[in-house]
């Protein structure tokens, strides 16, 4: 169309929004979708790094020592879990992903010497194989777990929540639901399964304490148990789950990812991963266990400038999902006529909850999943990762650190007034951290 | 025959037991309503409990015979895989949650939510069960013999409720079935092996309308 000056958009009802409607109008369902959050939000890219100059001393940057190991799980367990980099692979469920999938980001994670974890759906033997070290969802939904997988998991994890739909259920629609799918879960095929929202036998933070004590008994207090939470009320969340007894908490922030949710929740439910970091720590500081029980932040973490601002923050490990599955290809500018077909183009989209995903990760079809082997998958995870720990080294020493988690707030300034009041951190040339009565 | 005296032994203890060296048949006496009593055990042992207790007692039990004389807090054989696990008073709420088989029996009554996502254990409870029952149930059976409270089988899948007393108002998509002469004949079957007396003839049976297995616009009210 030519220019025409007399044309006004409406800053309220905007193209999108128009969109949206007659969307509605014709289908009468709300959106369903993948991926994370799309709305901009305050990120780590609003806080830089302080390097060392006159006051701080710098390491060598390519040959003094910048250690990344991490133990996790020190409280209670008696065999935590030990990482030589602090970056995980965070729960991701087969149903969702393929088997493919799944074990390449297993092959990767244990090539990297780090965790990955299972999902909504129960564990496979393919994940279990692939990983040295695999971390056992315990979900509301129960799907497929067993006190087998229980007690051949390296540690348990206890989702009350997560980052992209904070007070919702999983979902996995009837055309991803293949006769393993439904087996593995106790299902019918075919049909639209809508995971619970919350845990069939626990109700609040004292009968959590207790379920932990039983998942402790079930394997003899031998692996840690963490409690992942989406990030909404965490100063209160971290608190309670700190009393429950978890060894190791994880907080996912709004853009953490899914494969199915509405779009109304992934977009305007919780809170963005930079204050749930600092909220978190607070939290465990107040309370005298940080370090003491360790913290795991996702959502959104793309980088190894992420990793080291959430560090810096003080947390003891990161946790990515949408960037693995991006490493492993999705939304690469390849089979574009699939993503055409889907009525998207790479770059855009978020179509994992249709089953026909153009790079075969999100994907239950035997023809798509061929296009990602395991193999090949592992090779690009294993490279990311590789770049995203020499990336967090690179800022770590700059900032004189020998150790990753050496980082601190100290070292990091806030670009705008809102990063600055999430952080904590003062706004860049100044001492100023609004909300700071100081 | 082991015997562990939780006035005494801890529940640690006794698990530890369970788990390392289960054999033959093993009490328990004092429970006090401790919580995870013989819970995680994989054995075909037989454990006799004289008391109460607490939540979580036979959790994920794999092949054990459990016994609890007494009444049994919420959670009692959650995630139940196989075995048997009877309690001979009244079990608080979420008995046999997400239970993906064996058999839990309850002679008294059980409170809310039993067989919460159950995924293929039979249940069967000599008396009556709170509201919330058979919530999210994809597999198994659920028997009341009593009377079942309000939103009975709420977002049922596959599993199966048969109802003897009076039942409350069912839960969304739950609907009333026909009893078929395979389902007469698998409850007495069910009856007989779990030892509760009840006439068959006298239940009713409740399963899925099947009409919240996908999403369709005209069913949004039944949500």
């Amino acid at each position: 169309m030519s220019h025409n000056k007399s044309l006004r958009a409406s800053a309220t009802f905007s193209q999108q929004v128009l969109d949206e409607i007659h969307r509605a109008a014709d289908q009468g369902i709300y959106e369903i979708r993948g991926f994370g959050a799309k709305r901009s939000l305050p990120t780590f890219d609003d806080l830089v790094f302080l390097g060392a100059s006159m006051s701080r001393y710098p390491l060598e940057g390519y040959r003094e020592k910048c250690a990344t190991d991490v133990v996790l799980g020190t409280r209670y367990a008696r065999r935590p879990i030990k990482l030589k980099i602090p970056i995980t692979i965070a729960g991701m469920s087969f149903g969702a992903l393929g088997a493919n999938a799944k074990e390449a980001l297993g092959r990767a994670a244990t090539a990297m010497g780090t965790s990955t974890t299972t999902g909504d759906g129960g564990m496979t033997e393919e994940e279990r194989q692939s990983s040295k070290i695999l971390v056992y969802q315990v979900l509301p939904s129960r799907y497929g777990l067993n006190p087998d997988d229980v007690r051949r998991a390296d540690a348990l994890e206890v989702v009350v929540g997560q980052g992209a739909k904070p007070g919702g259920g999983g979902m996995l629609l009837g055309h991803k639901i293949t006769e393993r799918v439904a087996e593995m879960r106790d299902l019918p095929q075919d049909i639209d399964q809508r995971s619970a929202c919350r845990h069939p036998d626990w109700t609040g933070p004292d009968d959590l304490a207790i379920k932990i004590q039983e998942l402790r008994e079930i394997t003899d207090w031998a692996i840690p148990i963490y409690i992942k939470i989406g990030a909404t009320r965490v100063s209160y969340d971290v608190a309670l789950a700190v009393k429950s007894g978890a060894d190791v908490i994880v907080v996912d922030g709004m853009q953490g990812g899914t494969a199915a949710t509405q779009d109304v929740f992934i977009e305007h439910v919780g809170i963005p991963t930079l204050p749930a970091v600092r909220m978190a720590v607070e939290a465990l500081q107040e309370l005298g266990m940080h370090r003491k029980v360790q913290l795991i932040v996702s959502g959104g973490i793309r980088s190894g400038a992420d990793v080291a601002k959430a560090l810096a923050l003080g947390a003891d490990a990161v946790s990515i999902g949408s960037a693995a599955m991006v490493a492993m290809g999705c939304n690469r500018n390849i089979f574009v006529e699939d993503y055409e077909a889907l009525g998207t183009a790479p770059g855009y989209c978020h179509h994992c909850h249709t089953g026909r995903c153009p790079v075969g990760i999100t994907t239950q079809d035997a023809e798509l999943e061929e296009r990602l082997q395991p193999e090949q998958g592992a090779r690009w995870l294993k490279n990311y990762l590789t770049t995203m720990v020499l990336e967090l080294q690179t800022l770590a020493r700059a900032c004189g650190k020998t150790h990753v988690l050496n980082l601190e707030p100290e070292d990091l300034t806030a670009l705008t007034i809102e990063a600055a009041a999430m952080a904590k951190v003062p706004l860049a040339g100044t001492n100023w951290i609004p909300g700071n009565n100081k | 025959m082991a015997a562990f005296d939780l006035n005494t032994d801890s529940v640690r203890v006794l698990n530890q037991h369970l788990h390392d060296s289960p054999s033959g048949t093993l009490s328990v006496t004092n429970p006090g309503g401790r919580h995870c009593i013989a819970c995680g055990i994989d054995a075909p042992v037989e454990v006799s409990i004289d008391g109460h207790v607490g939540y979580y007692c036979a959790g994920m039990n794999k092949q054990a015979k459990i016994t609890i004389a007494g009444n049994a807090g919420p959670g009692v054989a959650e995630n139940i895989m196989s075995g048997s696990v009877r309690v001979k008073g009244n079990a608080s709420q979420y008995a046999g949650a997400s239970g993906r088989g064996g058999a839990l029996i309850i002679e008294g009554d059980a409170s809310t939510r039993c067989g919460i996502s159950m995924k293929g254990v039979d249940i069967v409870v000599a008396g009556s069960v709170g509201h919330m029952s058979a919530f999210l149930a994809q597999k198994g059976r659920l028997v009341i013999c009593g009377d079942a409270g309000d939103f009975l089988g709420d977002s049922i899948y596959e599993a199966t409720i048969y109802v003897r007393g009076n039942v409350g108002e069912l839960g969304a998509d739950c609907i009333e079935k026909e009893m078929t002469a395979d389902h007469v004949q698998g409850l007495k079957q069910l009856l007989a092996a779990t030892g509760v007396a009840a006439n068959v003839n006298d239940f009713r049976r409740y399963g899925s309308a099947r009409k919240l297995y996908n999403f369709n616009i005209d069913h949004a009210d039944d949500y």
